[in-house]
């Protein structure tokens, strides 16, 4: 039987098992409902999770199990000269010999026993079915193989019989279990339990996951390049990983990458906060229901935005329109029309990445102030201050934890951001301090590093990792900053 | 309901309070919640130094009538007010008015405490400094010690005044708002309810401290408590459902009231 027939006779079963479950509830409680502790429903549920969820586990198990379990059978079925030949080859004619093992199944009654008497003529016979082999074909390779494809199949008819036998088992078990008072709901309630936290676990051991790996690779990066030159270098030049270029060792300083990532990122803010914030204001403090009602989403619509295309609104339209316009500003001041801005700079990339960061700013800023109690507002407003002044000494000041935190969200939204940065600040790692001109950042190199075809061992490629979980860190150190100032200042206030 | 000695009645006789001049005039004032009208023609008047309660079952406009009196009503984007309400003969609705500078006159108290998130002194010095009533770090002191004398808290708060005011306890944070109230100089204090939130201990200090406050202010009270309404007011006004019933002396008000249905809410047949 195949696996997903399994898996549907399986479901099958817990299926019958819940209304048999159910049955034997509804038998049990003598047509009184009241008798039961839990509903005939619990009851079922109870049965069919029993047949279920061992015979999944185990299915899932002996699925991981077998193939390690046969292949190691197999490859000692090879012959003695074969296995002396060392580890890399005996990998290939166990590989070999699972190919001939896959197209033996296509081949009929006849061919097979031409095969098994005649290896020569295997090669030929497999490539006719559509089975190409890369050695000429060999009469241990016939036996291995039959002797691969057997225990296959033996393990294929053990695993259904035990699944079955399992999912059967269970729901027996479980439905002997069940009397009027059996607590079936509180049982359901522990599997719901489980559930509940393998599915957020899962989202933890993927994050430790993703960042051992990058550690790990981060590590090999950092075996052939030191951290030092790394960290502190302020040359940023990798060189191409041509084949046979072993010698050709490149420079990979972080300093020009992080510099340009910050300027960015602070070019950005610097745009995006006020207006985000004096656009918050106005939504929570002045705007009428109505206006509101339909501002907010409108403002909200612009974080649903990909980035690419923020990314090519900057490419196409406000690099080329800053470009144009410091032309014509140098023409009318000094004659001269020569721009001072480059179309693709830090301050394009800046001011649209600021763009983008507004209603992350306006959005979850709004929510903090208007979470600020009613009562604070009524105060200042009856001692007599203004609107404007009750905002700026009572509201924001009460918000401002908040509004940090929000901050700071935001801002390692900025130094990930990859798209924007990619088309509008240009791929020259530079270090230095004129907005106009083009500057890098880390997410641009770890996309110049990734892009193309690429094998894993050179430090140009092994480099993004330690970019990665260098941006990884920084992002990290500023939530947990963010985190820092919203405590201690809800110390303070509260 | 004899709850008055024979004494008291005469003395709040014999203090002929209606010689007290008029501080507000409330004349046909009629609040409207967008559609739902609140208030119905409430002809009321806040003597000068005295303190007025305004008594009734929840819902019938006693805090709504309190607040068009600093128009904290304004804040409220579907209210609307129409009549006529002066204080010191000048109309708080005349368009020309600054709402800033009348609520500076008239302050308020709420009902829950609600001290700003800043130090004690800070609490205090909100309404000098917006309104530029002191010059030197010396006024705001003295502001600060005087205000907080008049609101009996200083002893308490004295050696932490830079100690956040939401720190204290429910009953010192609201002598602090009433502090912050008083630290403006108004000339009338409206109080909604100022002490529903607080313990009885907490809520007899309040009182006393409304005592003390008449004789420099005006005060207008909200409060859901008979007693509290006799122990200290001098005048009372009782509403229903969104109109005035009876407005009378506090002594005559709870022994001898002329309205049925003021007699029938005070001895607790509704409300």
């Amino acid at each position: 039987m195949s696996t997903s027939l399994i898996l549907l006779v399986i479901l099958i079963v817990g299926l019958a098992a819940y209304f048999a479950g159910r049955a034997r509830a509804m038998a049990s409680s003598n047509g009184k409902l009241s008798a039961l502790h839990s509903l005939p429903g619990y009851h079922g549920v109870y049965v069919a999770i029993w047949s279920v969820l061992p015979a999944a586990v185990i299915l899932a198990l002996w699925l991981i199990a077998s193939p390690f379990f046969v292949e190691n059978a197999t490859r000692n079925s090879l012959p003695e000269d074969v296995r002396n030949q060392g580890g890399a080859t005996t990998e290939l004619m166990l590989g070999q010999v699972m190919q001939v093992a896959n197209g033996l199944r296509l081949l009929n009654a006849d061919e097979m026993a031409a095969v098994t008497g005649d290896p020569a003529v295997l090669r030929d016979t497999l490539a006719a079915k559509g089975v190409p082999m890369a050695n000429a074909g060999e009469a241990y390779m016939v036996t291995s193989a039959k002797t691969y494809n057997s225990m296959k199949d033996t393990s294929r008819w053990a695993m259904s019989a035990v699944v079955l036998l399992i999912a059967i088992a269970g729901a027996v078990f479980a439905i002997r279990g069940i009397t009027a008072p059996f607590r079936a709901r509180n049982r359901v309630e522990r599997v719901m339990l489980g559930a509940l936290l393998l599915a957020s676990s899962i989202a933890i051991l993927t994050t430790v996951g993703i960042v051992g790996s990058m550690l790990s690779e981060a590590i090999r990066f950092f075996q052939s390049v030191s951290p030092s030159a790394f960290f502190f270098g302020t040359v940023w030049d990798p060189r191409f990983s041509a084949a046979g270029s072993g010698g050709t060792e490149g420079q990979f300083g972080l300093l020009p990458l992080l510099a340009g990532t910050l300027y960015i990122a602070f070019v950005a803010m610097l745009f995006a906060v006020p207006v985000g914030l004096f656009a918050a204001i106005y939504m929570a403090e002045y705007a009428k229901p109505a206006v509101r009602g339909i501002a907010k989403p409108l403002l909200e619509i612009l974080a649903g935005i990909p980035t690419i295309v923020y990314g090519f609104f900057a490419l196409i339209t406000v690099g080329p329109f800053l470009r144009d316009m410091s032309a014509q500003l140098n023409g009318l001041v000094t004659g001269n029309y020569v721009n001072f801005i480059q179309a693709q700079s830090v301050l394009t990339a800046g001011l649209v990445m600021g763009i983008m960061l507004i209603p992350f700013v306006s959005s979850l800023s709004d929510d903090i102030i208007t979470q600020v109690p009613r009562s604070l507002r009524d105060g200042s407003l009856g001692l007599g201050a203004t609107r404007s002044e009750t905002i700026k000494r009572v509201i924001l000041p009460a918000a401002l934890p908040g509004i940090v935190g929000a901050l700071l969200l935001t801002a390692s939204r900025a130094v990930g951001e990859t798209m924007i940065v990619v088309l509008a600040a240009g791929v020259a790692a530079r270090m230095q301090l004129n907005p106009f001109e083009a500057m890098t950042t880390v997410t641009v190199k770890i996309v110049n590093q990734l892009t193309g075809d690429l094998e894993f061992n050179s430090p140009q490629t092994l480099v993004a990792f330690a970019l990665g979980i260098t941006l990884f860190a920084i992002t990290l150190c500023l939530n947990i900053y963010a985190l820092y100032i919203v405590r201690k200042y809800r110390e303070q206030y509260e | 309901m004899n709850m008055m000695s024979e004494a008291a009645v005469e003395k709040a006789l014999d203090q002929k309070m209606n010689t007290v001049p008029l501080k507000m005039i409330g004349k046909d004032v009629s609040v409207y919640y967008g559609e739902k009208r609140a208030l119905y023609d409430v002809n009321l008047d806040v003597r000068e130094n005295t303190v007025t309660a305004l008594i009734g079952p929840s819902g019938c406009g006693k805090s709504t009538f309190l607040r068009t009196l600093n128009r904290m009503n304004d804040t409220i984007d579907s209210c609307r007010v129409t009549g006529k309400i002066t204080l010191d003969g000048g109309d708080i609705y005349d368009p020309n008015i600054d709402v800033v500078e009348l609520r500076a006159r008239v302050g308020m108290v709420f009902q829950k405490p609600n001290p700003f998130p800043k130090s004690i002194y800070e609490n205090v010095t909100y309404g000098p400094k917006i309104h530029g009533l002191a010059r030197t770090k010396a006024d705001l002191d003295q502001i600060v010690e005087q205000s907080l004398q008049k609101a009996g808290l200083w002893n308490e708060v004295k050696d932490r005044l830079h100690e956040s005011g939401t720190g204290l306890s429910g009953g010192q944070q609201q002598r602090l708002c009433i502090a912050r109230a008083v630290a403006v100089s108004p000339e009338v204090i409206l109080m909604d309810e100022p002490c529903s939130a607080l313990d009885p201990i907490a809520t007899a200090k309040v009182e006393e401290l409304i005592h003390e406050l008449r004789t420099n202010f005006t005060i207008v009270i909200v409060t859901h408590s008979m007693q509290q309404a006799a122990r200290v007011s001098q005048r009372t006004a009782m509403f229903h459902l969104g109109n005035l019933v009876e407005e009378n002396d506090t002594d005559k008000m709870f022994t001898n009231p002329d309205d049925q249905r003021t007699q029938d809410y005070i001895m607790g047949r509704f409300g």
